[in-house]
């Protein structure tokens, strides 16, 4: 135990700790607003895009959170403006997300090493850049997502409201792809592709089947997201092991070993 | 034509005048009929009528193709669809779908309140749509808009949504369509028979 604590409060990870657990608290519950509309593919598609973005960004001479960012708030208000949603319009997005940042690493001097490092995870490497980052989504989202969130649940169960009432339903649609748009960025330029991916999608598809309530799964997303980083962080530094692939591990078993507790749960909120 | 302000109870909040409505062809028309505060009026007619048509084209889904659909200035409206979104897993309780809807301004029949703390996605189908018409009529919208409230619905609950729609007389404006005759006539203040191509009453 003494150990762990040791390494999670070593001061040369002190920023990549901090940086890493902000987004681990985050992400899953963009994520669940995501699983909510049944769009938790496009963050894979945004996280390719920002990996692109990072690597075009950096061949220009941008840092790497700033391109990735660029990236995948194109994409993202490309989705809102085009209404492309589903699993053809997501499929697209990883693809031309995939093939950009492929081609850009196979031509530019430092892209290869880079490229490998976004689909693994530089976490190690995060700066002050990519804290500032991270907490400015952190505030971001704080700020929106009690304005967002009521309006987003209410256009997925009642999606005829919004036109019998002539609202400008634009305005929450485009501000969560938005929000999503900026944290997959972030948090691929951070966390890697995958790992970022991973935080979006399993914690709130385990809080999805075992929460009671709505405020519950928004809670559990957090609490499972934040808590399997932390392991995955001390267990990837313990070990010597690469950071993505780790916490998707620990992730994956977490949801494994959680998710028999659905229907005790959900049958207990009855 | 403007709406004219009445008492409280008569004030007129809806007026359809020889209404065309359908979406790339007619589907139904022309149409007259208003609505006032304190009125369950219900539309019936028997499948492919075009009674949905009518809710559609008043909540400024289905075009309007002749006639006029005039709201009172701010109406607002709630509308509950003929089939109520249900998706496989919905870690939403009952209090948290009625939050969502705005449909906690008013305290829940007592046929629901059971219901209520339970997970949506384990309810039965009559109860999740029986839920469902209260999140519109427990809402403060001025007009609810109710598209064949029965589905799913048992004998059992079916009296339990007349009882509810019966104690809004006097109090909401709901318009409702259904082809259950009995239904409508006993839920409802007035009752409007609908066919393709005309209004009788």
């Amino acid at each position: 135990m003494d150990a762990l604590a040791g390494v999670l409060l070593d001061p040369l990870f002190r920023v990549p700790l901090l940086t890493g657990l902000l987004l681990a608290a985050v992400l899953p519950l963009l994520g669940a607003f995501l699983m909510l509309r049944e769009e938790w593919l496009a963050a894979l598609g945004l996280a390719h895009l920002a990996a692109a973005g990072a690597l075009v960004g950096l061949a220009g001479g941008l840092p790497a959170v700033v391109g990735g960012t660029l990236g995948a708030l194109l994409g993202g208000t490309a989705k809102a403006l085009l209404r492309a949603r589903g699993n053809a319009a997501y499929g697209f997005m990883i693809l031309i997300g995939w093939a950009s940042m492929l081609l850009v690493a196979a031509n530019t001097a430092i892209g290869d090493a880079l490229g490998h490092a976004l689909i693994d995870g530089q976490l190690y490497f995060a700066g002050r850049l990519d804290l500032a980052a991270a907490a400015l989504l952190v505030i971001l989202s704080a700020a929106a997502l009690p304005w967002l969130g009521p309006r987003i649940l209410r256009a997925r169960f009642f999606p005829r409201f919004e036109q019998a009432n002539a609202l400008a339903a634009w305005r929450w649609h485009l501000g969560l792809d938005l929000l999503a748009a900026g944290g997959m960025a972030v948090g691929t330029t951070t966390l890697g592709l995958m790992g970022a991916f991973a935080l979006v999608f399993v914690p709130a598809w385990l809080s999805f089947r075992i929460a009671a309530s709505w405020r519950w799964t928004l809670i559990l997303s957090a609490l499972v997201g934040s808590g399997g980083y932390l392991i995955a962080f001390a267990v990837a530094l313990a070990m010597d092991q690469p950071f993505g692939p780790v916490l998707v591990a620990i992730l994956i078993g977490l949801a494994a070993v959680m998710s028999p507790w659905g229907g005790r749960l959900r049958d207990s909120s009855g | 034509m403007t709406i004219a302000v009445g008492s409280p109870l008569t004030v007129e909040l809806l007026r359809v005048e020889g209404l065309v409505a359908g979406y790339a062809r007619p589907v139904i028309g022309p149409l007259s009929f208003s609505v006032s505060r304190g009125e369950v009026l219900g539309l019936w007619g028997g499948n492919g009528t075009g009674k949905s048509t009518v809710l559609n084209a008043i909540a400024r889904g289905a075009r309007i193709l002749g006639g006029t659909v005039e709201r009172a200035p701010g109406l607002t409206l709630a509308y509950q669809e003929q089939q109520p979104v249900r998706l496989p897993v919905m870690p939403l309780t009952g209090y948290d779908l009625l939050r969502t809807a705005g449909g906690d301004h008013a305290k829940p029949p007592e046929a629901l309140a059971a219901i209520l703390p339970r997970r949506i996605d384990t309810l039965s189908g009559g109860q999740y749509q029986l839920l469902c018409v209260w999140a519109a009529l427990g809402s403060a919208m001025d007009l609810v808009l109710l598209d064949e409230p029965t589905n799913n619905l048992d004998p059992t609950t079916e009296s339990r949504l007349v009882e509810i729609l019966a104690e809004q007389r006097g109090r909401r404006a709901v318009l409702l369509v259904s082809h259950e005759r009995r239904f409508l006539d006993a839920a409802c203040s007035r009752v409007l028979a609908v066919d393709p191509w005309s209004l009788g009453s």
